[in-house]
């Protein structure tokens, strides 16, 4: 301190310069300002626009998930034949995955009717999982060695694969076929993955190489004449679920279906979860804004719309019986104190 | 009044040979050409006696004989009567006591000054003195780093801070391929950031003192070089050893030792106010054998000490043409310091650049840590632990999955252990059971890591450095008197300001002005009251007429008529006779220099007396004003104006002022060869030295006088005198001369010289000087206990004075129960403590405790003085002492030492948690200063010790207000909730990502995207929570003045405790479970994907906490507004940006995932279930058990919207102003 004090002090500055500090209501911490106070009359405004809110809402997506219509068929252990009874095995051996089901439409169902799988206790966002991918090699063709990160599946015998990557090697290969009244049901399979995806993610010159040529195949194999951008069942499963228990869009079926409807579902049940105790569904569903068949929103806003119902007219209550007049000095603990003595 | 105060003294010196033209201070007065006592002058020719202890006697005698006949009268019949009295000894006069100068007296001026420890400077040859040592060169450097190393050592600074090795550890270990969580880079990100930030504040500051340094180094000074003349050159080239010039008004470049001045008497004037601050000039002396030498043939070596930072000593030897000199602090001229009324010194550097005291002394601001950050610790451990059972819980979870699935893990298709891929089949990424529990364990450790709030530490100290900016601009604590600003010099512990518990303050200075007035004297056991009659129009001005031109003194003294008729009155009576010499005594027994200042009147000028002592000033001034004007003085006379009668007394010898004898003495020659001594000190130890048998009724009627003048609070002082026969004079100067040049020890033989000397005095009377109480501080010491701070006043005056200054701040009222302990010894003392506190722990029981909130009736003042102390401090007793004191509202301490201040302050601050604050002014505060938990200095009159060694200082006691009341109020409040809330911020986040992982089979994947967890501290959230802690008021100024009692919330822990912490956790539970679980439920069996429900999570997490600040933020600014609502804009652009890149995973999920109404339902009904507990429990608390500051607020609100309706505008500041002007 004292230095630079030295060295600053020319003679040349002997004039005084005030240091008084500049007024300004900036530094003078006096810069105006709102001061909001939690009133009883706002609280208990606050809480009964919450309530209008959020009832509306709550109702509107009960009615929406209500009127969502979804069929779900669980398969994975109906189909495998009565005679063998490690399932592993079965499911590991050559023999004929065929499998028939029926699906009953209950009420109408509006086209277009999503066709999704879902696997349960497959965890997608396992971290080993999640990282054992190549998002550069998937869609730059120059990049086809890029296997960085791709481990164990990175290449065989020291050729890479593309894509490369435990996500693509375990993708899911069951498949279905629907018909009604013997009548081919077609399932739309374009368009089922992300557009974004489709144009940014996965190239249009990326071609699938040496991919599931290793020592153990973990599911589907692509044909390598169709580029990844094309592959949208890649596309979809490359996505990887959030939770361990998730659906992946199969396709769409653009007619309507009728109540009463039987649906004959051939499927090849291809996929091993029985390794991991996981479970397959086949699942047929309409949508709605919210998505699928789902109480629990419609539900949770009817209940903070409630309380918060509750608690509007509690402080009301509380307000009118008991009020306090805001800002009262005789409140104040030292007032308080002496009038108690 | 301090002991550490420098000294001003001339050195001890023999006659000057004057080689250069005499420069008198008052060219009209034909005498003061003479201006050494034994310096004859006539007519242009001048000889000097050659008068040392070394001359043989014969050569001085004839000398001095010579010298008689052309001598002027005065002096020659002094030297007359002298050689007359017997003595065939040389007279020989020196001047001044503790020759060596230095403050520390004994220790320093004994110790031997080996050569190895000393610097040898061979004067006028910087070759031979840098020969063999190599001495720093002058170019000083206060920047840190050069370009090459800037960067390593600017590391190596910034990681010295505990904060920023946890982050770089686990960016470490985040390296680790086996636990690579994060990216590579964006787990750096956050750490490089903060370096980054902080290396180029560091670089700009740098590179301002560099060229600050450039300036400074570049300055020109005239050096001497080898022809014998000057050359300028520039400050980096001076070289120790070499012969510096310096100008009038010009800057030393560096440490000198003063060879010659343009004064004959080889004085110097300095200015320090760069160096301690002190305004007022001080007197540097240049050795006589070596201002009498022809200027380029300096030679000569000096061996001094190493360079040391003490300012105010120096110790060395020169040797010039055979003769040793011992050397003092009054010879060496420090860097930094400017020379003023003198038109030119010529000085030796010895200390150079880095080595010199003003460098050495440039160290930073004291480190202290706040109380809110030592009680933040406590909760960083639970978070730590919290911590630490997060990552347990993961780890162990994580095992028993993996024990779980041991015969499913090989071809698992989302963990798949074995790698075919080689000819070898082996396991892939697998360490075996026990390490990938480690691992684990520590990656869940970074995932976790924001747990502890790193940011968080950043955060405060950029909070701290806001705060600290609004201080020092606040120009309510401005003092316009000293014109300076606040100054906040340590920046850790502002808001300690806001939970003082006991404040401990100096008096003078401190409470009151330290501007001394001469108010009443006793002469003769006479009492002169100036305050009986007291008419305006009485001032003394006392003036006297030289050549046509006016001189008067520059202060106005209050004078009494009566007095002031009897000093005018001839010496005809004995009472007539005491007056003068009294007032003789109040004129020349001080260390005072007068200096002509011109006015805009040309016919006018004004006589400035300046000096250290305040109090020697204003007695000055009141001799003055009685027509006893001091006029000039020189090392060896004094020109006083006596009734337009001008005389020269010869300054024979000058014990200076110590804190043990608490007196100073001067001996005076007469211009009638008769010689007389003063004293004058604290009457404590002058009726020691007082002659008692000479007239009991006078001595009785004298310290009555004192008794009555202390009771009004005033400073006393007693004047003694002592006529000197010759053989007393003989035996006094024998051994006066014989110490003065001695070369150690010098300081202990001058005091046992006094001592001798000074017995047997006559009592002249006593004065008594007013130190004026300074604005506004009985208010603010009202406010400050009305606030529940306890003020301790620690005094070094009298008993009687303290209680009376007491009385008339407010400290004390007359319905108090005063107790006194005052003891000489032990045994009375521990009685007198239990019977004190015995009978107060009564009175309290009988009148109740509790009301100790400013309540009037029956407080207890405890009033205990140095003595007492002594005994108490430091032994068993001090534990009732405590409990006494904590039982009385009031605690005076009079008559305490400078380390019993800090003795009390530790007695308090080691017993409770409460926090001290200590505030003074003088050197004799800073023990107490360092002490406190917080240590304010006043910048006063007293120099600039207490300041330096302050954390705050400021120009007034007043300020205290609103810096306790208003601005640690605030500091706190901000501070405590931005603590709370930053471990509530970073916890949700860990939460919600510590409930995810328990859906992903405990592997640590985070949902949340990397980058944005990395940006979540730095650009999502950062900014709020330290605009806010800047900004934020809970109060407005006003309300926080009016009522001071809403200061006890900071003593009460109010802002930020254990309950709030657990409370603020509680609420940071449930709100990461709503952020969690809902979009969880919503989105089972879906086919949502981890990029989509994370971005739902980082958006959901980052709106609440955002609005969960709003919501607890009282006062709305556009800043406030635009960086709440800025900080959620721009996380939306952020998460944009990341998923607008393709090569992440996630690659548009924002976009897809928000393009459905559930997205926007589920955003809505998480901040509002997550917000609505917080609500409530506010609310609830807020209208229902409201507190305090509560009240006020809706006070403050009301009463705007009735000023709003009366007025139509707003009016900021009424009350405020009226309190402080009051």
């Amino acid at each position: 301190m004292a230095t630079n004090s030295a060295g600053s002090n020319d003679p040349t500055v002997n004039r005084r310069q005030t240091k008084r500090p500049k007024y300004s209501k900036f530094t003078q911490q006096e810069l105006p300002a709102c001061k909001p106070i939690l009133t009883p009359q706002a609280v208990i405004s606050a809480f009964l626009i919450v309530t209008a809110i959020f009832i509306p809402i709550g109702v509107a997506s009960l009615i929406a998930s209500r009127d969502v219509v979804e069929i779900v068929d669980r398969y994975e252990a109906a189909c495998v034949p009565s005679n063998w009874t490690d399932k592993i095995a079965y499911i590991q051996s050559g023999a004929d995955k065929t499998c028939k089901r029926e699906l009953h439409v209950e009420k109408r169902m509006k086209s277009p009717i999503y066709v999704y799988y879902q696997l349960d206790n497959f965890y997608q966002n396992h971290r080993r999982y999640v990282k054992s991918r190549n998002d550069e090699q998937l869609r730059d063709a120059g990049k086809g060695n890029s296997t960085s990160g791709c481990d164990p599946e990175s290449n065989v015998d020291g050729v890479p694969i593309v894509p490369c990557g435990l996500i693509a090697w375990s993708m899911f290969n069951d498949t279905y076929s629907f018909s009604r009244n013997n009548n081919n049901v077609t399932v739309n399979k374009k368009g089922i993955s992300w557009k974004s995806d489709r144009d940014h993610k996965f190239g249009s010159d990326v071609f699938p190489k040496n991919f599931q040529n290793g020592t153990i195949k973990g599911g589907a194999s692509l044909n390598e004449t169709i580029p990844l951008s094309q592959q949208e069942d890649l596309i979809v499963w490359m996505r990887t679920a959030a939770l361990p228990t998730f659906r992946k869009l199969y396709g769409k079926i653009e007619v309507d279906l009728e109540k009463g409807d039987v649906i004959n579902v051939v499927l090849q049940n291809n996929y091993n979860t029985y390794s991991f105790s996981g479970k397959k569904k086949l699942v047929l569903s309409t949508t709605s804004w919210l998505g699928g068949k789902n109480d629990f929103l419609g539900i949770a806003y009817l209940s903070v719309g409630g309380l918060s119902f509750f608690l509007a007219m509690a402080f009301a209550i509380v307000y009118f019986v008991k009020p306090r007049q805001l800002g009262d000095p005789s409140y104040l603990s030292w007032n308080r104190n002496a009038a108690g003595q | 009044m301090d002991s550490k105060r420098p000294l001003l003294l001339q050195s001890p010196r023999t006659t000057n040979d004057q080689e250069f033209p005499t420069i008198p201070v008052f060219p009209e007065l034909p005498k003061s050409k003479s201006s050494s006592s034994n310096t004859v002058t006539f007519s242009g020719v001048e000889y000097g006696q050659q008068v040392d202890h070394k001359t043989s006697s014969n050569s001085s005698t004839s000398s001095s004989k010579s010298a008689m006949s052309i001598h002027s009268m005065s002096s020659s019949k002094r030297n007359n009567s002298l050689n007359h009295s017997g003595s065939k000894k040389p007279v020989t006069v020196r001047y001044g006591s503790k020759g060596g100068g230095d403050s520390d007296g004994l220790t320093m001026s004994q110790r031997e000054l080996r050569d190895e420890d000393a610097r040898l400077v061979y004067i006028n040859d910087p070759e031979k003195t840098n020969e063999s040592f190599e001495f720093f060169g002058n170019s000083i450097r206060t920047a840190k780093y050069s370009i090459l190393t800037f960067i390593p050592r600017n590391l190596f600074e910034q990681f010295r801070r505990v904060a920023y090795v946890y982050f770089l550890i686990i960016a470490i270990l985040n390296q680790l391929p086996q636990l690579a969580v994060f990216g590579r880079y964006v787990s750096i990100l956050p750490l490089a950031f903060v370096l980054f930030v902080t290396g180029v504040k560091d670089a700009f500051e740098d590179w301002r003192r560099h060229n600050s340094d450039k300036v400074e180094n570049n300055r020109l000074a005239s050096v001497l070089i080898n022809d014998g003349s000057f050359v300028e050159k520039k400050w980096k080239d001076i070289r120790v050893g070499e012969i510096v010039k310096i100008k009038t008004n010009e800057t030393i470049p560096c440490d000198i030792v003063l060879l010659s001045t343009s004064d004959p008497t080889g004085v110097a004037y300095v200015q320090t106010i760069n160096l301690d601050g002190e305004s007022n000039l001080k007197t540097r002396y240049a050795k006589q054998e070596t201002g009498s030498k022809v200027q380029p043939r300096y030679t000569g070596l000096i061996k001094c000490e190493k360079p040391n930072r003490n300012i105010y000593g120096f110790m060395a030897n020169m040797e010039i043409d055979g003769k040793k000199l011992s050397l003092g602090s009054t010879n060496i001229v420090l860097r930094g310091c400017e020379l003023k009324n003198t038109s030119w010194a010529l000085g030796v550097a010895v200390y150079c650049g880095r080595d010199t005291k003003a460098m050495l002394n440039s160290s930073g601001a004291p480190t202290k840590r706040s109380r809110l950050e030592t009680r933040m610790n406590y909760e960083i451990i639970m978070l730590s632990s919290f911590l630490v059972a997060l990552c347990t819980i993961t780890s162990v979870c994580a095992a028993v999955w993996l024990k779980r699935h041991k015969d499913e893990l090989n071809l698992l298709p989302y963990y798949r252990k074995l790698d075919f891929s080689k000819p070898k089949v082996d396991d892939y990424k697998y360490y075996g059971w026990g390490l990938e529990i480690f691992f684990t364990f520590l990656m869940s450790v970074i995932v976790y890591q924001v747990m502890i709030p790193i940011a968080l530490y950043i955060s405060i100290e950029l909070v701290r450095v806001g705060q600290a900016y609004f201080m020092i601009e606040d120009h309510r604590l401005y003092d316009e008197a000293t014109d300076s600003k606040f100054q906040c010099r340590a920046l850790n512990i502002n808001e300690d300001l806001g939970q003082i518990k006991y404040v401990f303050s100096d008096k003078t200075g401190t409470l009151t002005e330290n501007k001394m007035e001469f108010q009443c004297a006793s002469i003769w056991g006479v009492d002169y009251s100036s305050t009986k009659a007291n008419i305006d129009g009485e001032q003394g001005e006392y003036s006297v007429q030289v050549d046509g031109k006016v001189l008067k003194p520059k202060m106005k003294v209050k004078v009494n008529p009566e007095l002031l008729k009897l000093a005018r009155s001839a010496v005809e009576n004995e009472e007539g006779k005491r007056i003068y010499d009294f007032f003789l005594a109040l004129a020349t027994c001080n260390t005072i220099v007068p200096l002509v200042v011109d006015t805009p009147d040309s016919d006018v000028k004004l006589l400035d007396y300046q000096g250290e002592s305040p109090d020697e000033q204003a007695l000055a001034y009141a001799a003055a004003a009685y027509g006893f004007m001091l006029i000039e003085r020189t090392s060896g006379h004094i020109v006083i104006d006596i009734h337009g009668k001008r005389l020269k007394f010869n300054v024979l010898g000058l014990h200076e002022f110590d804190s043990d004898r608490k007196r100073m003495s001067v001996i005076l020659g007469y211009p009638d060869s008769s010689v007389k001594l003063f004293v004058k000190g604290a009457d404590t130890t002058m009726f020691n030295v007082i002659d008692k048998s000479y007239n009991m009724d006078l001595i009785k009627s004298t310290e009555t006088h004192l008794h009555s003048y202390s009771s009004l609070g005033l400073r006393t002082l007693v004047i003694g005198m002592k006529e000197l026969n010759t053989s007393e004079f003989e035996e006094w100067h024998a051994a006066y001369e014989a110490a003065s040049t001695a070369v150690f020890g010098r300081a202990a033989l001058l005091k046992k010289i006094s001592n001798n000397v000074e017995s047997n005095v006559c009592i002249l009377g006593a004065s008594a000087i007013e130190d004026k109480l300074q604005q506004g501080v009985p208010e603010a010491i009202e406010s400050l206990r009305a606030a529940g701070i306890k003020v301790w006043v620690l005094t070094g005056d009298k008993q009687e004075t303290a209680i009376s200054i007491g009385f008339s701040s407010k400290l004390l009222t007359r319905n108090m129960t005063q107790v006194i302990i005052n003891s000489n010894n032990r045994v009375s003392c521990r009685k007198n403590l239990k019977d004190a506190l015995e009978r107060s722990r009564k009175l309290m029981s009988t009148f109740g405790v509790g009301n100790n909130d400013g309540a009037v009736a029956n407080q207890i003042a405890l009033i205990i003085d140095g003595g007492s102390l002594v005994h108490i401090l430091d032994s068993e007793h001090e534990e009732e002492l405590f409990q006494l004191a904590s039982l009385c509202s009031v605690v005076l301490c009079c008559r305490v030492a400078p380390l019993q201040k800090a003795g009390i302050v530790s007695l308090v601050k080691n017993r409770t948690s409460d926090m001290t604050l200590a505030i003074g002014d003088g050197a004799n505060d800073v023990s107490m200063i360092q002490m406190a938990d917080v240590g304010v200095g006043i910048s006063g009159q007293e120099g600039r010790q207490a300041v330096m060694s302050s954390d705050f200082a400021m120009g007034q006691f007043r300020f205290l207000v609103p810096l306790l009341l208003i601005h640690g109020h605030w500091n706190y409040q901000r501070l405590g909730y931005m603590i709370l809330y930053n471990f509530y911020r970073n916890a949700v986040l860990v939460l919600v990502l510590f409930w995810y992982v328990l859906y992903t089979a405990f592997t640590l994947t985070t949902a949340i995207n990397e980058w944005s967890s990395t940006l979540y501290s730095i650009i999502y959230s950062a900014l709020p929570t330290i605009i806010v802690g800047i900004l934020d008021k809970d109060l407005g100024r006003s309300t926080l003045l009016k009522f001071p009692q809403l200061y006890s919330a900071g003593q009460r822990d109010e802002a930020y405790n254990k309950k709030l912490f657990l409370l603020t956790m509680a609420d940071t539970l449930w709100q990461s479970m709503v952020i969690f679980w809902p979009p969880l439920f919503a989105y089972w069996k879906s086919t949502i994907d981890v990029a989509s429900i994370g971005d739902l999570w980082t958006i959901a997490t980052v709106i609440l906490v955002n609005l969960h600040l709003a919501m607890d933020v009282v006062r709305w600014y556009w800043v406030t507004h635009a960086v709440i609502w800025g900080s959620i804009v721009a996380t939306f652009i952020s998460v944009m940006i990341i998923d607008a890149i393709p090569q992440l995973p996630g690659y548009w999920a924002f976009f897809h995932v928000s393009s459905s109404g559930l997205f926007w339902a589920l955003l809505l009904g998480i901040v509002i279930a997550a917000l609505l507990p917080r609500l409530v429990v506010k609310f609830i608390y807020e209208y229902y058990f409201p507190s305090d500051i509560q009240i006020s607020r809706e006070a403050e609100k009301i009463k705007q919207y009735q000023r709003v309706a009366e007025n139509g505008q707003i009016e900021m500041l009424p009350i405020s102003d009226q309190q402080q002007h009051r």
